[in-house]
């Protein structure tokens, strides 16, 4: 277990490098697509019908949701079927060919496990989530900032680190230079999430827009501007897409102004 | 009888179902890495940790479901119906809804578990305990509703003559009526184990996953399908042969002997 | 409850008062009085749903009283009205069910020694008990062997050992010979009796069979209905039956009359004259029993004129049985009839269902009593 704890760090960092030079690489053609994606959203663009089915990473739900209402009101006679899930079994789903025209995924490396596989075309980065504390909303773990989370009366959970969020959670750790033993490893932000709401411990890991959304139930704590955790999300249209135009059309709803800044709302950053 | 046609086509149906997707998985098991994969030492735990957590939340079970069986089985009252019913809800209830309820019982800040951790000090989740709690909380209904169902086809007669030989009814269930159902309860409790051994909703959302402390094989597995699928197929390949070798070991040795009596 | 346990126990006297009162989809009353004296062997005899089996298991603490009381020597096991209440297990009696129920976990030697280790006595200990049991009554040979391996007339014999094992202060059985064939019911009611007359306390003896309670019982207590409809010593209940059920079981014509004019006539119509009449005085009324046997009935083709039988009567046959070797004609009245006579005189009679028949019977075979 250990030797497998030392690696997989390795291994992500790696798999996320690799899958940064994808993006840079693809960046420049899809720098042209995005700014005609803007201008057909202000309705220039061929208008075409049909349905669309979008796999995306769970944390998209309430964008995207709002975004294909959009899609829809902008594209009459078109309708947008959404399927969230984690990004690693989207990616699964459409590798063994599952029916989809967009993917969205909150990993590049699971992007790029597609996009080798032949599934997608062209991934671009939409925007990057950050990493935060969160606690319950009595703070029993009286925590206040990174360093407390090391302390060993502290429980902390944090998504496995087979999982993005996780691995985004040990970059957290290693930029903070911190020894943390979490008592649980969580399949999911959700889950994390769950423990921490219901305070079962006194802090966790979590994506910026997970913690905004769970803002009732639990208090953020902001890492400092130094130790910061960045998870790229990247969208492509299927290679296998019966509707590439129409698919296309999404994707720049989601790369333009509209989109960009219903990101920023929900708290996403911009793509760097 | 000779088996009718009808029944032959739909049970070769079943079987072949229930069998294709376990053979199919084998082919998906990287065999030359199969070496590897067994030296990490998370295998071994993870399994260790199964076999032991299953184990012990089926003896669990087992002590505490027998007795609730028996009543179930014996009583007629209105309530019965009620508590068979409230019993079989976890068999209902997705897992990770069970986890969460058990939270909200014996978690940090549930019912039982905030005075349990605020007097000792000690709260359930993220240990092994939980773990069994967990796997417990899943594998008691399939146990009650097995055991029960064969309470209910023993005739009274045998306590009534245990009685009248001057047997107390403790004396009774323990010398008649256990014995007679030996066979039906190490049906249940193996069920029981087996659901446990399976068990990964309610285990990841009341016991965390934990190497070594609280991840289980299926868990285990699950991660591993984030990481390497190739890897959790083997992952499952281990699970599938323990539990076919120990399915077959007890079916050999206590099952057919014990209903041939 | 109860009563301290004395292991050299005397032989204790029952008396049963019981009744068990069942409400529901289907109602059931059980009132009946039942007592046995030690070493007396009391048949419970009546036909199937008439309360026998509620009757033994209420003395046995299987199914509770609704009123009445049970008491067994200077001990009460169950007195709704006073609370009292004795749980099976220390009522010690020994129980032989219809279905023996011995436990199929446990070896013959284990079903013997079971009541003993019951009670405490240590394995080893209750094992050589079991073994000296078993060999007392011959039965060494199958001591190994499960329940599934013996012959339904040694289960009864292994079930009757098991529940004397405990040296118990009554015996009850419960339908002992019911799930045994024909040929094995003979001499295993043999055994039966020797076994039970053997016992030295009061046993009951619950049956459909009036051939077993006639020949193992010293008397007979016949419950219908919920009832005790005669309580009397088996001679009484083969001559005199109190009621048609128990008529039909001794093999007798019966009917129910009153006196008149120096005969008795009868409820169904038709008149019987009998040699001796109960005296009238037993209870104000005139009503009587009268027993006729089929064999003391002669049957004619005519009108008997110069007979010495005093009761003559006409009828036509209904229908003609064959028993053993005898035939016997169901022959409608009124009186109603069963007469038996011999395959020749069917024959030389000429009889067949339908044939219009004469029937005569004296005077001195026509047994007239007082219902109790």
């Amino acid at each position: 277990m250990r030797a497998l704890a030392r690696l997989t760090p390795v291994v992500i960092l790696a798999a996320v490098a690799l899958a940064g030079c994808g993006d840079s690489s693809s960046g420049s053609s899809s720098a042209g697509s995005t700014g005609a994606g803007s201008a057909s959203g202000s309705g220039s663009g061929p208008v075409t019908n049909g349905s669309l089915t979008i796999l995306a990473a769970a944390s998209l739900r309430d964008v995207f949701a709002k975004l294909g209402d959009q899609f829809e009101a902008d594209h009459p006679g078109s309708t947008v079927e959404f399927s969230f899930g984690p990004s690693s079994g989207l990616a699964t789903q459409i590798v063994e060919g599952a029916p989809a025209d967009v993917f969205a995924s909150a990993s590049a490396k699971t992007m790029k496990t597609a996009e080798d596989a032949g599934a997608v075309n062209a991934p671009v980065t939409f925007a990057t989530n950050s990493m935060t504390i969160v606690v319950p909303k009595d703070n029993p773990g009286t925590v206040d900032d990174v360093s407390d989370l090391a302390s060993k009366d502290t429980t902390v959970a944090v998504c496995a680190k087979d999982v993005p969020c996780g691995a985004a959670a040990l970059t957290v750790f290693e930029q903070a230079d911190l020894d943390v033993t979490p008592v649980s490893e969580e399949v999911d932000v959700a889950a994390v999430l769950t423990k921490v709401s219901l305070g079962e411990v006194d802090a966790g890991l979590v994506y910026v827009t997970d913690a905004a959304l769970a803002r009732d139930k639990v208090t953020q704590i902001t890492l400092p501007a130094d130790v910061s955790a960045t998870t790229d999300y990247p969208i492509a249209v299927t290679t296998e897409s019966a509707n590439p135009t129409l698919a296309q059309q999404f994707v720049d709803l989601v790369t333009g102004t509209i989109g960009q800044d219903a990101l920023k709302a929900a708290g996403f950053a911009p793509a760097p | 009888m000779r088996t009718p046609w009808q029944l032959r086509v739909p049970a070769a149906v079943a079987a072949a179902f229930l069998v294709l997707p376990l053979v199919a998985l084998l082919f998906r098991v990287p065999w030359l890495h199969l070496p590897d994969l067994f030296r990490e030492p998370i295998v071994g735990e993870a399994l260790r940790l199964s076999l032991l957590c299953a184990t012990i939340a089926a003896l669990l079970a087992a002590v505490t479901g027998i007795p609730l069986a028996w009543l179930l089985a014996r009583s007629t009252g209105r309530l019965t119906g009620l508590v068979r019913a409230l019993v079989t809800v976890p068999l209902v209830l997705p897992p990770v809804v069970g986890g969460v309820a058990l939270l909200s019982a014996f978690g940090r800040r549930g019912l039982l578990g905030k005075p349990i951790d605020v007097v000792f000090g000690f709260s359930l989740p993220f240990t092994p305990f939980g773990v069994i709690v967990a796997e417990t909380f899943v594998a008691l209904p399939f146990l009650v509703l097995t055991v029960e169902g064969a309470f209910r086809t023993l005739d009274d007669g045998y306590a009534e003559a245990a009685a009248t030989l001057g047997a107390s009814p403790w004396f009774a269930f323990r010398r008649v009526v256990l014995p007679m159902m030996a066979p039906a309860l190490l049906a249940g409790t193996v069920l029981a184990w087996a659901r446990a051994l399976g068990e990964f909703g309610a285990t990841i959302t009341f016991a965390g996953n934990s190497p070594g402390r609280t991840q289980t094989m299926p868990l285990a597995v699950y991660l591993a399908m984030e990481r390497d699928p190739d890897a959790a197929s083997a992952l499952s390949l281990v699970m599938l042969v323990v539990c076919v070798v120990v399915l077959a070991l007890l079916r050999g040795r206590w099952l057919t002997t014990g209903s041939a009596a | 409850m109860g009563a301290a346990r004395s292991d050299a126990a005397d032989p204790v006297a029952l008396d049963a008062r019981v009744e068990v009162v069942h409400q529901g989809a289907r109602p059931f009353a059980l009132q009946a009085h039942v007592a046995a004296g030690p070493g007396e062997v009391v048949a419970v005899l009546g036909p199937n749903g008439a309360g026998k089996t509620t009757l033994l298991r209420a003395i046995a603490g299987l199914t509770p009283l609704s009123g009445g009381r049970i008491r067994l020597g200077d001990r009460t096991l169950d007195d709704p009205a006073l609370g009292t209440w004795v749980v099976p297990e220390q009522r010690r009696l020994g129980v032989v069910f219809q279905d023996h129920r011995l436990f199929p976990t446990m070896s013959v030697r284990e079903n013997v020694a079971f009541p003993a280790r019951a009670r405490g006595m240590r394995h080893g200990a209750a094992l050589a008990n079991a073994d000296a049991q078993l060999a007392h009554f011959g039965l060494t040979e199958i001591a190994d062997r499960r329940p599934a391996r013996i012959s339904g007339g040694q289960a009864q014999r292994v079930a009757l050992v098991r529940a004397l094992a405990s040296k118990p202060d009554l015996l009850l059985l419960d339908e002992p010979l019911a799930a045994l064939d024909a040929q094995r019911r003979d001499t295993t009611r043999a055994e039966l009796r020797a076994f039970v007359s053997a016992f030295a306390g009061p046993a009951l003896l619950v049956t459909h069979d009036p051939l077993d309670a006639l020949l193992l019982a010293g008397r007979i207590v016949v419950i219908e209905a919920g009832r005790v409809t005669q309580d009397a010593d088996p001679a009484t209940i083969a001559r005199r039956p109190a009621t048609a059920y128990v008529a039909r079981l001794a093999g007798l014509n019966h009917y129910r009359g009153r006196v008149s004019r120096g005969g008795i006539e009868l409820d169904g119509g038709g008149r019987l004259v009998a040699v001796d009449l109960p005296a009238q005085s037993s209870s104000g009324s005139r009503e009587v029993l009268i027993a006729l046997a089929p064999s003391a009935i002669t049957v004619h083709t005519t009108r008997p004129d110069h007979g010495s039988a005093r009761n003559v009567w006409a009828g036509r046959v209904r229908g003609i049985q064959q028993i053993a070797d005898r035939a016997r004609l169901d022959v409608a009245g009124p009186p109603d009839a069963l007469v038996d006579v011999t395959p020749a005189a069917i024959l030389d009679l000429g009889l067949t269902p339908g044939s219009a028949v004469w029937l005569s019977a004296k005077a001195t075979e026509v047994t007239a009593y007082t219902a109790e």
